[in-house]
């Protein structure tokens, strides 16, 4: 493996699709509805990379069951984030009842 | 309120502190499994210093050790990072007036979580000036920590035996969790989250993680006709009350 060939090629590509629109920004006017579409950008992108995370966690079988503990932390965030708007509280109570029931379900 | 470069500045570090407990383990994972993934010691820091993307990390890591090729590898990280195309999109507006020497630079540190940060700031009603000075604060602190977490990571694997069979990756799903949270305040926010959960679960088994890019894509273009077709429908009643 020739590392120095991986890591510039890694950087090129990464960097192009980061800059790219950032490089036109002086000629590229966006339409206004595409610009009400970008609106839902965050959220799409960061569900379409979490349903899986948490439900596929081996990467292979969904599991749809209360011995995952990857769905038991991820309801427990999206519980804390709907009481509390609260980022630092979200992501610290998703991941200790993450930790919890990881625990519990491997000793039981 | 007035702000000044400083300020915006700070506030961008502040506003992402949150969003780096949730990369704190991430990085410190990358770390550690970097080298049991057949990268070397200079391999693992440059990925996180001149790569500097997260997820697609992991993914390249993950085939360096499944012995793929490096035009694969390249190829698939193109893929998995296609997305910062809609992010960097999405703050096209924002970076427009910047010169180039503002430009490269904001571009490379675009991350999620910036990505994030900065949308939430730039949405806010009050025009507010040195705005990039927000981004590049946040853009600083995501930088500076990953670097940080991946040593850690690199010094500590070699030292924790197992450290990569915690589930730190959890981490990672608690901190987009947050992200997304306050989005869903109305129907098409909802649709949206809902489509692209759905066809990242259904699509998953696509190679070079394909799948999320078109469960993204489906997740927007649901929201936004959903949009139009309420914002029509408000307008019917209203020309029948009339």
């Amino acid at each position: 493996m020739n590392e120095f060939l991986l890591v510039g090629g890694m950087f090129l590509v990464t960097f192009l699709v980061r800059y790219l629109p950032f490089g036109l920004a002086g000629s590229l006017q966006i339409p206004k509805p595409l610009e009400r579409a970008l609106r839902y950008v965050p959220v799409a992108v960061l569900m379409a990379i979490v349903a899986p995370a948490i439900l596929i966690p081996q990467g292979d079988s969904v599991q749809l069951s209360w011995q995952n503990p990857h769905l038991l932390g991820a309801f427990a965030a999206f519980m804390a984030g709907w009481w509390k708007n609260n980022l630092l509280l979200t992501i610290v109570v998703g991941m200790a009842v993450f930790f919890i029931s990881r625990l519990l379900i491997e000793r039981f | 309120m007035n702000s000044t470069p400083q300020s915006e500045f700070w506030r961008g570090v502040r506003d992402t502190l949150p969003l780096i407990v949730g990369a704190i383990p991430f990085g410190i994972i990358f770390g550690t499994l970097s080298e049991s993934g057949g990268l070397s010691l200079w391999g693992a820091l440059a990925f996180s210093a001149i790569v500097f993307a997260g997820s697609a990390q992991f993914i390249a890591l993950g085939m360096v050790s499944a012995g793929a090729t490096w035009p694969v590898i390249v190829l698939t990280t193109f893929v998995v990072n296609l997305r910062h195309l809609l992010y960097s999109t999405t703050l096209l507006q924002q970076v427009r007036h910047l010169p180039q020497r503002w430009r490269i630079p904001l571009a490379f540190w675009l991350t999620d979580e910036t990505f994030a940060v900065a949308v939430r700031r730039y949405s806010e009603p009050s025009p507010i000036t040195h705005m990039h000075w927000y981004y590049l604060g946040s853009a600083l602190i995501m930088y500076f920590n990953w670097q940080l977490c991946t040593m850690i990571g690199i010094f500590f694997g070699r030292v924790v035996p197992g450290l990569e069979e915690w589930g730190l990756d959890f981490a990672m799903s608690a901190t987009f969790i947050g992200i997304v949270v306050p989005y869903l305040k109305n129907r098409p926010m909802i649709a949206a989250a809902i489509v692209a959960s759905g066809l990242g679960l259904a699509l998953h088994g696509l190679p070079n993680r394909l799948g999320l890019m078109i469960a993204a894509l489906a997740g927007v273009a649901t929201g936004f006709f959903l949009e139009q077709r309420l914002a029509s429908n408000r307008i019917t009643e209203v020309g029948e009350v009339r």
